[in-house]
């Protein structure tokens, strides 16, 4: 393509981005930031500007922070046509026209598609429609239960305690109110985590005075005459009253609107090359379309180059920056997103992070500190390689690992680090739950396997 | 050869400018010769140390100590009290950290050192006003008159000793700081005893006045380590002992040395002393580029391998000792651009000088407050200030590198 026309797209050219939250936003700056002087429309379906998700289930839920000032601080302006309130319905990639809600096409040059995920919905509409009844995604979400929270209901029922159930549970009990969580698996945590450390979560959910029930389902969910929630009944028979029921299934990836549009999307979201161009539904990588966040599923060399669907916040952000290089770059030029998994949640005052690929795990081994205190490091194994770490309240360790697991270091490791106890004198199972036994979803889902050449190793830049 | 400018670099006719030493070390970021300590002098691999698990704190991983090049002098805490958390691996050291913070920082006592901010300010008020009295502007010694005294009664009144005792802190203080920085020519049994004679007496009054707090307690540090009742439990006397004298000796000489190279390095850029003088708020970055450009603690000596240790391509083993050369780390060109420019204006600032990692400096927040206060004022009241001996004459300490005087005169002093 050095016949110019890069510099003419970067001169004159129509990007459209469909998707106006986190990952968006962020690779509109970094486009701006890269001297990209033609058109940008930002189109989302949210009535509001960009906004933060992380704090909805944390200080919104207290009531610490209000829901609408939770929006994205900016990098710089990016001068940008807002099409906010109005979904992208459609796309015609021979024409590059997205089709709008509204009945309005916008051509594009460059398309972004950054749609992210919903919440899963309660299964059955009827139930799910009562009022009461919650699902935690959006702002809109945060701020009518926080509303109903505030309310003092005389008990909380938590649906599925993966890290946005847990945060809420906790969430509950900091404002003194009483909370039920339901989760089908053995304990929270355990599709993102394992069993081992779904063991110490729910020891956390106990110590709070959480009524956890482990391996149940909510089979159904009961109004009273005037349409209120106001019990749920579980698969071991029992009823739990509650006023306030959460659901927090997991995640749905909004990709419906480009069916038929020849795109590789569908429920496991849009397949993409490591340098996040979207492939078509005939495996062949697109040129002009990118993918970036939530919705995204990438190759990642360091994971035998499984594709990865990750929920998290920091790969929204770094996967938006490759994307927005690569598509004003010469393919010579562009970058693989090569970023390594991080995750952390707060809940019950312990300060949780992850990095790597926890579920790839098989075993574990408790590096530093110990599980009784909620205080360690503890790395995951999978085939003689360490994959992942996880610290409680110890974060600050967690670079190392990081380091260890980029330069695929031997599992178990083998080396002895200040704070070993005895919980760390040899692996144990990971315990993960079969994959085939839904939960509430890991926030990490490994699926297939990429056609991206695999002999390529892997250098992480510093 | 590396155990060469080691030597070189301890050498104490090296102390006025031992940079081109350690651009000579850089050469090879990590390096041994016989059985001495490996060296590590780059950037990011110190950096990458002070964050491995693998590396610990307490002497007693140490396998055989080797060849020591500074032989046994650092030995500050002496066998009196029990190992402070500076020298002890988690978890003990995390737990002593987290109740010493308790009453010192965030989250549950984020004012303490900003409120202190007037305080520290009437005190450096009082020394100018000090100096004013002598009337001597010819010949001032900043140390002595000034950068001494200062940071001793900032402890004092942050462990809440009373102010009639005082005085009795600034003997321990400067016996102990003479035992940190041998006289080469004195005779070491003599000098021995004088500097445990200083550890017990200071042990002795910390522990009677812990006591004391402990029945009646104040709103003072020494009064909420003895009597704290957080989720760590309470100190023993030992450990609030040793931790009050951690915290004294932690922050004495250090601070010292920060505003003695400041006011210096000030000095030999007079364009940057004059942009203070007019800009008070410039105090701020002026001092985290010190802390780079000049680090009063040169290196860290006393850290061991836990396991072998690999570090750009070195592989350390097991048990041995291992030095970081932060000085060297914050002049490294890989990471600062023209790193032998001192230059405030530097937008990446993320220097060696307090550490990095679990031992990160806990008095930070009010060691730079000191340092703020201290080199914007005198900024301020000096006029035309100037060096009478440049370089001045140094202390022995290789690690805790700093003038032992600073001549200095001035025309007058504002009010
Ligand atoms: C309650 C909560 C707590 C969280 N906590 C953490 C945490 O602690 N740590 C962490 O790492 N991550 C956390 N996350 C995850 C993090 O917020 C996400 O990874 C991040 O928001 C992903 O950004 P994104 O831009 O890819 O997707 P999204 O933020 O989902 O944005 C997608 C946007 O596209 C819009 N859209 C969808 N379809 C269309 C369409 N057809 N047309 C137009 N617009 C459309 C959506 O409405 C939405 O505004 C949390 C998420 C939630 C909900
Ligand atoms: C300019 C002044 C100062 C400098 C340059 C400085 C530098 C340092 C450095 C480099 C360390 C790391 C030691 C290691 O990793 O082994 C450290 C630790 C420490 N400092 Fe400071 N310091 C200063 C002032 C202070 C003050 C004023 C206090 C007390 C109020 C203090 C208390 C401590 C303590 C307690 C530790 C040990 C921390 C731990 O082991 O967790 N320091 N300091």
């Amino acid at each position: 393509m050095r016949d110019g026309s890069l510099e003419h797209l970067k001169r004159e050219g129509r990007i459209v981005v469909v998707g106006a939250s986190l990952a968006g936003l962020r690779a509109a700056e970094t486009m701006r930031e890269k001297g990209f002087a033609g058109s940008l429309t930002m189109i989302g379906d949210e009535p509001y500007e960009p906004y933060d998700r992380p704090p909805l289930s944390k200080q919104v839920l207290l009531g610490n922070a209000v829901a609408d000032h939770t929006a994205l601080p900016r990098r710089r302006a990016i001068d940008a046509d807002w099409r906010l309130g109005v979904p992208a319905t459609g796309l015609d990639m021979a024409a590059r026209r997205v089709r709008l809600g509204n009945g309005d096409e916008v051509e594009y040059d460059r398309l972004l598609i950054a749609t992210g995920v919903r919440a899963r919905p309660w299964p059955n509409a009827e139930e799910g429609a009562l009022q009461g009844v919650f699902v935690l995604r959006t702002r809109d979400d945060g701020e009518g239960l926080q509303r109903a929270l505030a309310a003092g209901p005389r008990r909380v029922l938590v649906i599925g305690a993966g890290f946005t159930g847990s945060e809420i549970a906790s969430a509950c009990r900091e404002r003194g109110l009483d909370v039920t969580v339901a989760e089908r698996g053995e304990a929270p945590l355990v599709g993102a985590l394992g069993g081992v450390i779904g063991e110490v979560a729910a020891g956390m959910h106990r110590e709070n005075g959480v009524d956890l029930r482990t391996g149940v389902m909510v089979t159904s969910l009961e109004s009273d005459p005037s349409g209120r929630v106001r019990a749920a009944h579980l698969s071991d028979g029992s009823t739990v009253e509650a006023e306030v029921v959460v659901v927090s299934l997991g995640a749905q990836r909004n990709t419906e609107w480009l069916a038929g549009s020849g795109l590789g999307a569908g429920p496991r979201g849009i397949a993409c090359d490591a340098g996040c161009r979207a492939f078509d539904v005939r495996g062949i990588v697109t040129d002009d379309i990118y993918v970036a966040g939530d919705v995204a599923r990438s190759p990642h060399a360091l994971f035998g180059y499984q594709f990865l669907s990750l929920e998290h916040w920091g790969n929204a952000v770094a996967q938006a920056d490759t994307a927005a290089h690569n598509m004003l770059s010469e393919s010579t030029d562009r970058r693989p997103h090569l970023w390594v998994p991080a995750f952390w949640s707060s809940q019950f005052g312990v300060n949780i992070k992850s990095v790597g690929v926890p579920p790839m795990g098989t075993e574990i081994m408790i590096t530093q500190g110990s599980l009784a205190e909620r205080r360690f490091a503890a790395v995951y194994g999978y085939q003689g390689r360490m994959i992942a770490a996880v610290t409680f309240d110890n974060c600050r360790w967690l670079p190392f690992y990081e380091q260890q697991i980029e330069s695929t270091a031997p599992f178990p490791p083998p080396f002895s680090t200040v704070d070993r106890r005895s919980d760390g004198i040899k692996p144990l199972p990971a315990d993960f739950p079969d994959p085939s036994v839904p939960t509430h979803g890991p926030t990490i889902t490994l699926s297939g396997y990429s056609p991206a050449d695999r002999k390529m190793t892997f250098t992480p830049g510093r | 050869m590396t155990q060469a400018i080691l030597r070189e670099i301890i050498a104490y006719a090296n102390r006025a400018n031992p940079y081109p030493l350690y651009e000579e070390l850089r050469k090879t970021p990590v390096s041994q010769d016989g059985d001495g300590p490996y060296v590590v002098s780059t950037y990011y691999e110190i950096h990458s140390l002070l964050h491995d698990p693998r590396i610990s704190s307490d002497a007693k991983n140490l396998k055989a100590t080797g060849d020591d090049p500074l032989g046994s002098q650092s030995d500050e805490e002496g066998t009196t009290l029990p190992p402070s958390f500076l020298k002890l691996d988690p978890p003990d050291h995390d737990r002593l950290r987290r109740m010493t913070n308790r009453p010192f920082g965030p989250p549950h006592a984020p004012h303490r050192v900003h409120d202190m901010r007037d305080e520290l300010g009437g005190l450096v008020t009082g020394l100018i006003d000090g100096i004013v009295e002598t009337g001597q502007l010819d010949r001032i010694d900043l140390v002595d008159q000034f950068a001494y005294p200062f940071p001793v009664t900032v402890i004092c009144r942050l462990l809440g000793v009373p102010r009639e005792d005082e005085p009795r802190f600034h003997v321990w203080a400067e016996t102990l700081a003479a035992s940190l920085d041998p006289d080469p020519d004195a005779d070491p049994t003599q000098h021995g005893k004088g500097s445990m004679d200083a550890r017990m007496e200071l042990g002795m009054y910390l522990a009677g006045l812990i006591e004391e707090r402990r029945k009646k307690p104040g709103d003072d540090m020494l009064s909420q380590l003895a009597t704290a009742d957080g989720p760590d439990g309470a100190m023993t006397t030992m450990e609030a002992l040793s931790t009050s004298a951690l915290l004294l000796i932690a922050g004495h000489e250090t601070t010292v040395n920060l505003i003695t190279n400041g006011m210096l390095t000030l000095l030999r850029h007079p364009d940057v002393l004059q942009r203070l003088r007019d800009d008070p708020d410039l105090a701020v970055p002026i001092v985290e580029e010190l802390l780079r450009y000049e680090p009063p603690v040169q290196l860290l000596p006393q850290r061991t391998t836990l396991s072998d240790v690999e570090v750009a391509g070195v592989t350390i083993p097991k048990g041995a000792s291992v030095w970081l050369m932060l000085a060297s780390g914050n002049r490294d060109p890989k990471r600062f651009e023209d790193p032998d420019r001192f230059d405030p204006d530097r937008k990446d600032i993320q220097h060696l000088g307090l550490g990095s990692g679990i031992h990160s400096c806990f008095g930070a927040p009010l060691a730079r407050q000191e340092a703020q206060l201290a080199l914007s004022e005198l900024a301020r009241r000096l006029e035309n200030p100037r060096l009478l001996e440049d370089p001045p004459q140094y202390r022995q300490n290789a690690v805790l590198r700093g003038p032992r005087h600073l001549p200095i005169a001035c025309d007058g002093i504002r009010p």
